[in-house]
């Protein structure tokens, strides 16, 4: 299939590209990328499908660097399937999945499964995240060679953090050997264990034990300072509080291979949203306050967060709708990110071209994506072509997530994709102009 | 009258009138409880689920007692005696017992915001009997009826809560309660024990007890359970007692109307000298009295009571 993609306000961070363009696509890859030219020659083109762009903006695929898509093991809270169908309608063309299935990514084998299932689905790409310990333990290493032969493209322990320093430490300097960026869920487990909320005004009104700032921001200088250490590179998940943001902000300062990730929620809600007890906003790490909110914002303004990721948690109704303190900790973020993320550029916290770079350039960075987060000849076709005013209401019945658990039903938000190109298939089409 | 609620889920919300207006209705129903033929055909025909998911005598029996001298017919269940031990849910076991049409369901629960759930989710009133750390309302409410007895209005009154603050329903539910009728209020014990913010909730702080005594119209001894020794929350019992515990000894710096409250139940010789709990100025049985009255007071309001139909 040849498409042309017509006329739309191309935006490629990486290659500071913000023009009006067309983009030719040929046997799934990027054949050509042209300014608009005053007469389009009309000798050659009839047999190239147009996508008519004009209007809207055109970027590189998304990239997710942190989904949970829970196959295999939890398959009644997603499967690859309907994660990889939520990431598409989410303008995502590849996801990063992390290692806590059942079992746990640590071998070869459950990264083939994973890649196998993927392909089956011929959705989003899915990029695995292995493990970095046995069975996400943090005793022993996994068989990390293996499992970046098997496919993996980083490593992380996520939602168990590696609390032996010395684990950590070999860690990063075995994985620096097979160019496999590692990913940490930062939290001292002593200073956080029991806690179910932001440790401030809000647990001590309801009551609830709370996760102070300090055991996510102990954990980052840790690993800031083994990163010094080693020179290996660290990329930090999740960040949620100022101090956070401060440490990592000073570790880039000194020239060090940190990098860093947001979720929407971080700069969308704060710890006022759980008053209610509404489990929808329980989440590791929690929600915190308004000044860490902001610093979030500013965080990723002044660069030192380079990603904005979904940390998409799929959850059963019968985990969420339980006592507060049972409850499973997450949210579902692949269909609510992009919008949440847009909203940054409309309350002029980000330009557009900044706001797409943290989901297109910062993710592929940080992974060593070559051929991801940007567009150039001969690339593949990863695309999403998205209208960044379009107002529309969130909807979690409208949601191709298998779960619903989202603390983002009824927002009115204002940006979305409309179509999600991967090697050169539309697997995700909302533009009725075009025939499928 | 000024009462229009369907729920009672802590104290967090209720106005200075609606507590008034409970508190008003509890001293009226009071004398029921001192009468030859302790009931009133107020509640006859209606259904009071006691669903206790948690330990508990006092209050547990003191909803029974109330439901009863109103003639409301009673069911009580607790955690081992429902189906939450074959494994089910919450809200599943809410659900069946809504099935069954009751008009209010009392709930005890271990952990916070488990009436709010519940509230959430089914058509009868819920009455928050203590939940987590997060309320007990009803304590708050007989212990403001308590107060108000012993020393008049509330408006303007110190109240020093003396313990483990950080793990009390009780202190947060009479803090709020407190504040909202006018009080100001200390709050005093180990730092350990002093929740993170708790000045929004409009309270002094302090670690010193002997600072709180000679300050305080009514002191609120809080219970201390030994378990928090393991989070590391205090060294010891034999310490906490030396530093935190009401003795007579410090009792001498008090004011001479001073008034000792406790919700039960006491820790004798650790939170409070048995000479101090059981002396003159200890209206901890009192206390338990008035709890009877209190929630009497709101099975009636909550039920859409009408001032018209109180006469027994």
């Amino acid at each position: 299939m040849k498409w042309l993609i017509r006329g739309g306000r191309v935006i490629d961070p990486k290659h500071q590209v913000d023009d009006l363009m067309d983009i030719y696509i040929y046997q799934g890859k990027i054949l050509d990328l042209q300014p608009i030219p005053a007469k389009r020659p009309s000798k050659g083109l009839s047999d190239f499908r147009v996508i008519p762009a004009e209007g809207l903006v055109v970027t590189p695929g998304l990239i997710d660097i942190h989904t949970h898509l829970r196959e295999p093991g939890f398959e009644y809270k997603e499967t690859i399937l309907t994660g990889t169908q939520a990431a598409v309608a989410g303008g995502f063309t590849a996801v990063a999945c992390m290692a806590n299935t059942l079992p746990v990514n640590d071998n070869q084998s459950v990264t083939e499964y994973i890649l196998k299932k993927a392909k089956e689905a011929r959705l989003a790409r899915v990029l695995p995240i292995g493990a970095i310990s046995i069975g996400l333990k943090g005793e022993t290493l996994a068989e990390i060679g293996e499992l970046k032969s098997a496919g993996v493209v980083a490593l992380s322990d996520d939602g168990h953090p590696v609390s032996n320093s010395q684990l950590m430490r070999r860690a990063l300097e075995y994985a620096k050997g097979f160019e496999l960026p590692i990913i940490s869920h930062c939290e001292d487990l002593t200073l956080s264990r029991s806690g179910v909320i932001n440790e401030g005004t809000v647990s001590t009104w309801l009551g609830l034990y709370g996760i102070p700032s300090a055991a996510e921001e102990i954990m980052i200088f840790r690993d800031i300072q083994l990163c010094q250490m080693t020179q290996s590179p660290v990329h930090i998940a999740h960040v949620s509080t100022a101090g956070a943001v401060q440490l990592i902000r000073e570790a880039k300062k000194k020239g060090l291979p940190v990098t860093a990730e947001t979720a929407p929620h971080y700069f969308s809600l704060t710890e006022e949203a759980v008053i209610g007890f509404d489990t929808q906003a329980k989440m590791n790490p929690p929600l915190r306050t308004k000044d860490d909110l902001l610093a979030i914002q500013k965080g990723l303004k002044d660069g030192t967060i380079d990603v904005i990721a979904s940390d998409h948690a799929p959850h059963n109704t019968l985990e969420k709708e339980v006592e507060f303190e049972q409850a499973a900790m997450g949210i579902i973020g692949l269909e609510t990110a992009l919008p949440l993320t847009l909203g940054l550029v409309h309350k002029g916290i980000l330009t557009l071209p900044q706001a797409v770079a943290k989901l297109t350039e910062g993710p592929a960075r940080v992974l060593n994506l070559k051929h991801y987060g940007h567009l150039q000849k001969a690339c593949p076709a990863n695309l999403t072509v998205l209208d960044p005013d379009l107002e529309f209401q969130i909807d979690i019945h409208s949601f191709r997530s298998k779960s619903k658990n989202s603390p983002f039903h009824g927002w009115k938000v204002k940006g979305k994709a409309l179509l999600t190109m991967v090697e050169g298939r539309i697997v995700f089409n909302q533009l009725t102009s075009i025939p499928e | 009258m000024n009462f229009n609620r369907h729920h009672l889920l802590g104290m967090k919300g209720l106005t200075k009138e609606e507590i008034e207006t409970i508190l008003t209705t509890a001293e009226s129903l009071k004398e029921i409880s001192f009468r030859d033929i302790k009931k009133v055909p107020t509640l006859r025909g209606k259904t009071v689920v006691n669903f206790f998911h948690e330990p508990s005598t006092r209050t547990r029996t003191s909803f029974e007692i109330a439901a009863k001298r109103l003639s409301a017919d009673t069911v009580s269940l607790s955690a081992s005696t429902s189906s939450l031990v074959k494994g089910e849910t919450l809200v599943d076991t809410a659900r069946n017992l809504e099935s069954m049409n009751p008009d209010i369901i009392v709930i005890r629960h271990s952990m916070a915001g488990a009436p709010h759930l519940l509230s959430r989710m089914i058509k009868a009133s819920i009455l928050n009997a203590g939940d987590g750390m997060h309320e007990h309302p009803t304590q708050a409410l007989l212990d403001l009826m308590t107060i108000r007895e012993k020393k008049g209005p509330i408006e303007g009154l110190k109240v020093a809560i003396i313990g483990d603050i950080a793990h009390s329903r009780v202190a947060r539910s009479n803090i709020i309660g407190l504040k909202t009728m006018g009080a100001q209020v200390t709050v005093a014990g180990p730092p350990t024990m002093i929740p993170l913010f708790i000045e929004t909730m409009g309270v002094e702080v302090t670690s010193s007890l002997s600072e709180a005594i000679i300050w305080a119209d009514v002191i609120m001894m809080l219970r201390v359970q030994l378990e928090r020794q393991k989070q590391m929350l205090f060294p010891s019992l034999r310490e906490y007692s030396r530093f935190f515990g009401l003795n007579l000894e410090n009792l001498k710096k008090a004011k001479r109307d001073v008034i000792i409250m406790h919700p039960g139940p006491i820790n004798r010789g650790v939170e409070i000298q048995s000479e101090v709990a059981d002396g003159p100025y200890s209206v901890i049985l009192d206390q338990v009295t008035n709890g009877v009255a209190v929630r009497m007071a709101l099975l009636y309001l909550l039920l859409g009571g009408k001032k018209s139909e109180m006469a027994d």
